[in-house]
């Protein structure tokens, strides 16, 4: 995301800074990569995702190394709700689980706010429900 | 034990500061024996007097506002002058209870009592030192009320029926002076080519080696000996006994410990055989228990290192007590698919894992081979990963996170629809295992 944005602004820069050539075909160059980037963003967007089941949560996340992580309820610990600067902007935050292990790694990003609240709640309460000791 | 105050608050041994003081407790016996043989230098020794006090005073006010009680199931610890601190810990959460001796505590017969908590911000609740006779019966009396018994039913002076002799045990292992010096060796091979270089050096010219050490060698010398030394001192006849209340471990040259780890509290299992090792058919057979302790002066010897049982032992040893810990573990390991040895040509040999209907088991490793185990019912998490060069050989890795310190099974370099069936029957097999009722 932040590439995106260096991206944008490097394009507009170069178009507005002046006529010489150089800076037109910088402009372009920046064009084409934020478009390449633009796509990356779309593919890293659609390869989030997250399924409520009965008795785990499953999280998808990330394209070069795809990870699918399965976290059973009982198994939670505590969930974090944050929200950024840029994430707070457009009403979003990200949910993270976490268990017992440091290694699980699930983030849920870029969720609705209520929904995010939602998710919490819900998964507070189940994780109750099935608590299971160490 | 020694002042006990109203409402059952007890305060530590009144020796402790000198024990935790440890080596500045020497030091300042060191500056004290000039002073003392030499009666006329007293007028130049005032500052030095002045510093002592201070430290005296401090360590005994430390000793003074620590005091500390068993309240229903948890343990509470108050301490602290100016920032005073209340600290509890629910004894129900228990992992493992140590007791440690350093040399000085031993020589002032005190003890040191550890209660590992479970928790990533890895919690332990210390009580140091109390004295010595006092510590076995309230270690009973805490891991009796860790398993649940009430605490009037424990409580009886812990004299009365917790002074059992000794707790019928059975010894299962004990480690050797010699393997242990050579298995420390052989494993960090360096340390004996530089020792051994170093030795021989000196018997050649003492000057030159001399010189080397004063440019900075010295340093790394000492870092090299303190290691060795360390894990030495750690394993010394180390000794595994099975016990009504969980795995006796007992050891130690210099500093004894003492621990007792609670069954079912085992996270993971861990067979290591360094490459060195192999030929003499040696392995390390490791468990690890909830919570992430980095306690003072364990850090660097430990780093990397989880609960060694048998630090150096035959392998037939090994697996007899892996056997006893996991008796369900799974005997049959497939190996991956050929093409995996494009992406891991080292490790494809040592890759293999299986399942059993409640433990995984793992192996991998390059040089240093390593078997995992890990019981389905602790398991906290699944992940199935899959990296770039993997997806061109469709290949997956899944993840069977513990909550550990560092041993976690992953069942690496799997064919992609394997690895998914994997996950899902783990899923499964994790939950069923879950809802069993504990063993023991």
């Amino acid at each position: 995301m932040p590439a995106l944005v260096a991206a944008v602004l490097l394009t507009v820069a170069s178009a507005t800074s002046g006529g010489n050539p150089v800076a037109y075909s910088f402009a372009a160059v920046s064009l084409v990569v934020g478009a390449i980037l633009l796509r990356f963003v779309g593919r890293r967007y659609r390869s989030w995702g997250y399924a409520e089941r009965e008795d785990d949560l499953l999280v998808r996340r990330g394209v070069m190394f795809a990870r699918l992580s399965v976290v059973p309820y009982g198994r939670m610990q505590f969930i974090d709700v944050t929200a950024g600067p840029l994430e707070r902007a457009f009403g979003l935050a990200t949910v993270r689980l976490h268990t017992a292990a440091a290694a699980t790694d699930a983030r849920i990003p870029g969720l609705e706010r209520e929904e995010a609240a939602r998710l919490r709640d819900t998964l507070a309460e189940l994780g109750e429900a099935q608590a299971a000791g160490l | 034990m020694s002042a006990g105050t109203p409402e059952g608050w007890q305060r530590l041994h009144p020796l402790s500061p000198v024990v935790r003081g440890g080596r500045a407790t020497i030091a300042i016996f060191i500056l004290l024996i000039p002073i003392a043989f030499g009666g006329d230098t007293l007028g130049h020794a005032t500052p030095q007097f002045a510093v002592i006090a201070v430290i005296v005073l401090a360590g005994f006010v430390s000793w003074l506002v620590t005091r500390w009680r068993i309240e229903d199931d948890d343990l509470r610890i108050e301490t602290g002058l100016l920032r005073r601190q209340s600290l509890r810990f629910p004894l129900a959460q228990v992992q493992a209870i140590d007791v440690v001796r350093p040399g000085l505590a031993r020589v002032f017969r005190v003890a040191e009592l550890r209660l590992r908590m479970a928790g990533s911000s890895g919690g332990t609740a210390r009580l140091a030192y109390v004295a010595e006779h006092e510590v076995e019966p309230l270690r009973d009396q805490l891991l009796a009320l860790a398993r649940g018994a009430r605490h009037d039913e424990a409580a009886p002076a812990p004299t009365a029926e917790l002074e059992r002799p000794v707790p019928e045990e059975h010894v299962l292992a004990t480690v050797g002076t010699g393997p242990l010096v050579a298995s420390i060796l052989l494993e960090n091979w360096w340390i004996a080519v530089v020792l051994a270089g170093l030795l021989a050096g000196f018997a050649v010219s003492p000057h030159r080696v001399a010189g080397a050490l004063g440019g900075g060698g010295f340093v790394w010398a000492v870092a090299m000996v303190t290691f060795v030394w360390r894990r030495f001192n750690q394993q010394y006849r180390l000794t595994v006994a099975e016990g009504p209340d969980g795995l006796h471990l007992r050891g130690g040259l210099v500093a004894l410990t003492a621990e007792v780890i609670r069954p079912g509290r085992v996270q993971a299992v861990r067979l290591v055989e360094p490459a060195l090792w192999r030929p003499l058919g040696w392995c390390r057979l490791e468990v690890d228990i909830a919570g992430r302790q980095r306690r003072k002066g364990e850090g660097e010897a430990q780093r990397g290192q989880l609960h060694a049982l048998i630090p150096v032992g035959k392998r037939s040893l090994g697996v007899e007590l892996v056997d006893r810990l996991l008796p369900d573990r799974p005997r049959e390991l497939s190996r991956p698919p050929r093409r995996v040895r494009w992406k891991s040509p080292f490790r494809y040999r040592a890759l293999s894992w299986g399942r059993s209907e409640t433990c995984v088991a793992t192996t991998s490793g390059r040089l240093r081979r390593v078997t995992s185990w890990v019981p389905l019912e602790k398991v906290q998490s699944l992940r199935r990963v899959q990296g770039p060069v993997q997806r061109r050989l469709s290949l997956a890795s899944v993840h069977v996170d513990t909550a550990g310190r560092s041993a976690h099974a992953t069942l690496r370099d799997r064919d992609a629809a394997e690895a998914a069936t994997a996950l899902e029957e783990l899923t499964d097999l994790a939950r069923t295992a879950r809802r069993r009722p504990a063993i023991a």
